[in-house]
């Protein structure tokens, strides 16, 4: 490996293929794995693989690919990278890629495309992968020449970390992979990177907000997902514990600020504690820290924390006023911003608005389900809270979309970045498996959780084969309750209870895992749980637990779309999982 | 209301699409657009009329701004600076009543570029409501109005120099310039309070 290394080393200026440039461009720029799939456009490429040391794990489906470059984005903060062929591969990244975009996810795509001279005639597998991807990438780039794939490369993994980061495309002809250039790393650098022109964070503009939240007496702190991308976290944490400011959370925020912390309150929004959305609706000030005020966030902008002023520290200035209309934009890096605000905020006593904030939990506080009798039923609420509880809250859990997601959120605590790994604005089914592999091959000493509902696992599950072939310990609970469950709560509260097309005939993923040579259990009871947990974790090997769980449990609290954030839906009574303070 | 951008981006090809999508993304209808060489080698310039929200103004700069190939962009909505179409109108004429048109054409000051027996061609630059009128008065005469090609807008601001023109003439480099430029943008820069 070292005369590989040696022999491609990005220092030397040689004379390579196309192929051997794209992968010592890659080894240069610190790819160690690639996720990918092979095929015609993309042959040239895969066969100087086997000269550069970069590991490559093979997919079932390019979806997957980019999936799990997102995953491995997420639980590194690396640049994850997928490669496929043209046409259908390239087709099939797409929502992989969309999925990454939404949640600014640096990842990089490489994609083969037809020879430059049949390029534009619809040959064999030809798709216009720049075109269809231009509106879900942050740039791409279409290389038709040797000489063009190093800078292109390297531009790419630049645009895909800096500012705002997001997933960019490559796609490289087959006669450029298959044509010679002489390689020099070093002279493909692209041009220095350059902040946004409208980043904006004046003396004056800081001066004005450190007066707003030294004078009010009802803040909260929203903490989002660019706390994680700037590393803000330490910035964040001195600002909420120095001024006294309890913290809501979005989804992707989780992790970014301690859930164990007194001042954090929990996750905001559609389905987030009744507390949270009920102090952001009683606000006086919000400071909105790198998140951009999502619909799933604010229920609906015309009702949306009437009575407070609005701070909104963000990197992107196109998400100013977007939402919500703010009062002081700090368009800039989050830890940056912070580093300079902090100075003006000597200190505050916050206690009065901490108290009433605690006051109004009332009989909703208390979402700890540990004490509750066993009644045989088995609730999702159980699964998370006792995968939580049993490893210590120091898993990394990839989560699909619905409603374990939500209940993943709401009952597994997050003291750490990068522990949570879920698809929050696109809200990609499918996502968890994949991306759960991303991370376990990003982070191979750390125990991955896969999360996923019966329907979300179909749609990603031939990537079982995957954790087989690349001999991955990944541990997947399947949250099986029988219907499409988010899709059937929303029939249940807004379609009067009309199931149409969610009740849900699934396989036997036990014996599914056991085709696939993993190991595998199905918990039908709370009292088996813990056992098959630690059994599924101490195995050597992945495992998967089907846990047949209660079928029409819905998420509570919920704020229908569209509504105001204090117009929630509560947990019926008669419901065995009330919440009652006793219960702490 | 009518919202005016002048772009700077990369001359490559696919950045036209780059541009036109982030309006079609947004669903705001470009009313003209033209593209054409500037004088910066490299690079092209474009005047973009869209129709959208009084507010969309800064949303649409900042996203026109995370293209990677539009290095600079300026709302010129609602500030000073001359605006030019150019349109060439063919008329049918023969030459019974092609004098007529000759006089328009003086009073429009536009000129007659192509003559041919049966039609003749008129070319004219001047604001769009002059070309318009043009158009209109040629109409309400015999002479039927065969074709028209217009341009589409171009726009520059009245003795505004751009932050990178001061740069190359070596004034822009201190801070509080740079502040200047930001406060001569002050129609752009983010509006809160």
């Amino acid at each position: 490996m070292t005369q590989d290394e040696s022999e491609f080393h990005a220092v030397n200026p040689a004379r390579l293929t196309g192929a051997e440039i794209l992968w010592a461009t890659l080894l240069g720029e610190g790819v160690t794995e690639v996720f990918g799939y092979p095929g015609g456009a993309i042959l040239p490429a895969y066969d100087a693989l086997r000269k550069f040391p970069i590991r490559h794990i093979l997919v079932r489906h390019e979806q997957g690919a980019a999936h799990m470059a997102d995953g491995y984005a997420r639980a590194s903060g690396k640049v994850g990278v997928a490669i496929a062929t043209s046409g259908p591969g390239a087709t099939n990244l797409v929502t992989g890629i969309a999925t990454a975009m939404m949640d600014s996810i640096p990842m990089v795509c490489i994609t083969g495309q037809v020879s430059g001279k049949v390029l534009g005639t619809d040959a064999f597998q030809e798709i216009d992968i720049t075109g269809i991807t231009l509106p879900v990438t942050k740039h791409n780039f279409l290389v038709s020449r040797a000489e063009e794939i190093a800078p292109a490369i390297r531009a790419a993994f630049q645009i895909a970390q800096s500012g705002r980061p997001g997933p960019v495309l490559v796609d490289i002809t087959k006669d450029a992979q298959q044509a010679s250039a002489i390689f020099d790393f070093a002279a493909a650098q692209p041009r220095a990177y350059t902040p946004h022109p409208m980043l904006h964070c004046t003396n004056q503009r800081l001066h004005e907000a450190a007066e707003l939240i030294r004078s009010a007496q009802r803040p909260v702190l929203l903490a989002g997902h660019g706390i994680l991308q700037a590393r803000a976290g330490e910035q964040v944490r001195s600002l909420a514990e120095r001024m006294q400011i309890p913290v809501g959370m979005t989804l992707l925020g989780l992790g970014t600020f301690p859930a164990s912390h007194p001042l954090n309150m929990g996750m905001m929004g559609m389905h987030g504690e009744s507390w949270v959305n009920h102090a952001i609706q009683e606000a006086d000030l919000l400071i909105a820290c790198g998140m951009r005020f999502d619909d799933r966030v604010i229920g609906t902008p015309a009702t949306y924390a009437p009575k407070a002023k609005k701070i909104h520290i963000e990197i992107d200035p196109a998400e100013i006023n977007k939402n919500i209309p703010v009062d002081i934009a700090l368009v800039g890096d989050l830890r940056d911003v912070l580093e300079q605000l902090l100075p003006l905020l000597p200190g505050r006593d916050g206690s009065a608005w901490l108290r009433s904030i605690e006051e109004s939990k009332g009989t909703a506080a208390v979402r700890d389900i540990r004490n509750l009798p066993d009644s045989g039923h088995l609730y999702a609420a159980h699964v998370m809270h006792d995968l939580w509880r049993i490893t210590e809250g120091r898993a990394i859990v990839a989560t699909d979309v619905g409603q374990h997601q939500m209940w993943e959120a709401q009952y597994y605590h997050h003291d750490h970045p990068r522990t949570l790994i879920t698809s929050g604005g696109l809200g990609t089914m499918g996502f968890a498996l994949p991306a759960g592999i991303g991370a376990k091959v990003a982070r191979p000493d750390q125990e991955v959780w896969v999360i996923a509902g019966d329907g979300g696992f179909q749609m990603t599950a031939a990537e079982l084969a995957t954790i087989k072939q690349e001999k991955l310990k990944i541990n997947i609970a399947i949250i099986n309750n029988g219907y499409l469950g988010m899709v059937r709560q929303w029939q249940e509260f807004f379609y009067e209870r009309n199931y149409e097309s969610t009740p849900l005939v699934s396989p036997d993923f036990v014996k599914l895992a056991d085709a696939h040579g993993i190991a595998g259990a199905a918990v039908r009871t709370r009292a088996e749980l813990e056992q098959t947990v630690q059994r599924a974790r101490e195995h050597d090997g992945a495992f998967l637990i089907n846990f047949l769980v209660e079928q029409e449990d819905s998420v509570y609290p919920m704020i229908p779309a569209g509504s105001a954030l204090h117009e929630m839906i509560r947990r019926p009574d008669q419901n065995p999982l009330i919440e009652t303070p006793q219960d702490q | 209301m009518l919202h005016t951008f002048v772009a700077y981006v990369e001359d490559k090809p696919g950045v036209l699409t780059r541009v036109a999508s982030l309006f079609r993304r947004l669903n705001i209808n470009i009313i003209s657009l033209t593209v054409g060489r500037s004088e910066r080698t490299g690079y092209s310039r474009m005047t973009i009329v869209a129709d959208a929200s009084d507010q969309a103004g800064h949303r649409i700069r900042a996203s026109l701004y995370k293209l990677e190939d539009v290095a600079e962009v300026d709302d010129i909505s609602g500030v000073s600076a001359v605006t030019r179409e150019l349109a060439l109108i063919k008329v049918a004429a023969n030459v019974e009543n092609r004098s007529g048109v000759f006089e328009l054409a003086e009073v429009f000051r536009a000129r007659i570029v192509d003559l041919a027996p049966e039609s003749l061609m008129i070319e004219i630059t001047g604001v769009e409501s002059k070309i318009e009128g043009l158009i209109q008065v040629l109409n309400e005469k015999e002479n039927r109005v065969l074709e028209v090609c217009r341009s589409g807008k171009m726009t520059m601001r009245r003795g505004h120099h751009t932050s990178r023109v001061l740069r190359a003439m070596g004034v822009a480099s201190e801070p509080p310039a740079a502040n200047d430029a930001y406060k001569g943008d002050e129609s752009q820069a983010i509006h809160l309070e």
